[in-house]
């Protein structure tokens, strides 16, 4: 095949996308440390592959290496998401190892080292977001949403103009409150969840066909 | 010379200044002030894309003995109407307190007010 060939397949198979939409999408789960981004890659894996993204853990930044799986195919109704899913590494403007230590009880040298490798797994969390085609940002629906990290994310992806989905997650805790976190981001959709228990994630994986099926559903909002 | 007095140091930075900084320039100078302890509030703040950077260069300058990172707020980016984007106007970023993690601590922030709180007995070097 010549590259003229090439060329023109790759144009046409652009033209095609454009009308009917994209077909497979890099999928980023983002997050600050601790919200549930494994949980809920884990209960995506599960679902619709059987498969298992990573382990999951009370201590923040257990994810420190960007994790991902690819053709994973979710079905709503007639329509579909061909996706590869990437699972990220907490976002956090800080990282004190002293606090695995003393809230978790690891030792000195575990601390350091895990507060080390949290360190290059947020670089490596940013990195990622050059190279995805939208994003499920997991907030805890039961803490302020409104942190810097959460802003941060969402302005840099706006920026980017790539498609948002928040999954306000822990819907399963006493004191989750999704209404503050749907009036915090009024611009973006929200859908409440149990990653651990799979309390409505029919109605996320059902969002997240529209929301990243299309790739002129990008401004959509 | 000004002898320095113990205490928390903040530094009103303008907006002129920072406008007449690159961006590199402008995080360089951010992140030499906070790891030097001092707490900036930025009368023009950080675009989004540049918040995200200075996380990024944050993470490659901890260390954990003396910079465990940084704490910052901001107000969300001016909206622009579709005629300024028509003419190319873009967000402009707003006001932003940014400071070292084990100095400052951000308690609330919403869209009319960002609280925070110092951590007692640990100025400026």
């Amino acid at each position: 095949m010549g590259i003229l060939d090439i060329f023109r397949r790759k144009k046409f198979s652009n033209v095609i996308q454009r009308i009917f939409g994209k077909k497979h999408a890099k999928i980023g789960i983002y997050g600050p440390p601790n919200v549930g981004k494994t949980t809920l890659a884990n209960r995506i894996l599960r679902d619709w592959t059987g498969d298992v993204m990573g382990s999951v853990s009370e201590i923040p930044h257990e994810t420190r290496r960007a994790k991902w799986k690819t053709n994973i195919k979710i079905d709503n109704g007639g329509s579909s998401l061909m996706m590869d899913l990437v699972d990220t590494p907490g976002i956090s403007t800080k990282i004190d190892f002293k606090e695995f230590m003393n809230t978790f009880g690891l030792t000195k040298e575990e601390s350091r080292i895990r507060a080390k490798e949290a360190t290059e797994g947020v670089i490596e969390s940013i990195r990622w977001l050059e190279d995805i085609d939208g994003v499920v940002l997991v907030m805890d629906a039961t803490q302020d949403p409104f942190t810097q990290v959460n802003v941060t994310i969402i302005g840099n992806l706006e920026a980017r103009n790539l498609p948002i989905l928040i999954a306000a997650n822990k819907i399963d805790s006493e004191n989750a409150s999704p209404a503050t976190l749907k009036s915090a981001f009024p611009q973006h959709p929200v859908v409440p969840i149990s990653a651990l228990t799979g309390y409505n994630t029919e109605k996320l994986y059902s969002k997240m066909v529209k929301r990243f099926g299309k790739k002129g559903s990008k401004r959509r909002r | 010379m000004i002898k320095k007095e113990p205490g928390v140091s903040f530094n009103l930075v303008s907006r002129h200044k920072l406008s007449n900084l690159s961006s590199d320039e402008k995080l360089n100078y951010i992140l030499k002030e906070v790891k030097d302890g001092r707490i900036l509030v930025l009368e023009h703040g950080l675009t989004s894309s540049e918040q995200t950077t200075l996380i990024e260069h944050t993470m490659k300058e901890i260390d954990h003995d003396t910079f465990i990172g940084i704490e910052m707020g901001g107000y969300g980016e001016e909206k622009t109407s579709f005629v300024q984007r028509v003419f190319g106007l873009i967000k402009k970023p707003r006001m932003t307190v940014i400071g070292p993690a084990h100095l400052l601590k951000m308690v609330h922030k919403s869209n009319d007010m960002i609280e925070t709180t110092i951590i007692h007995g640990k100025g400026a070097k």
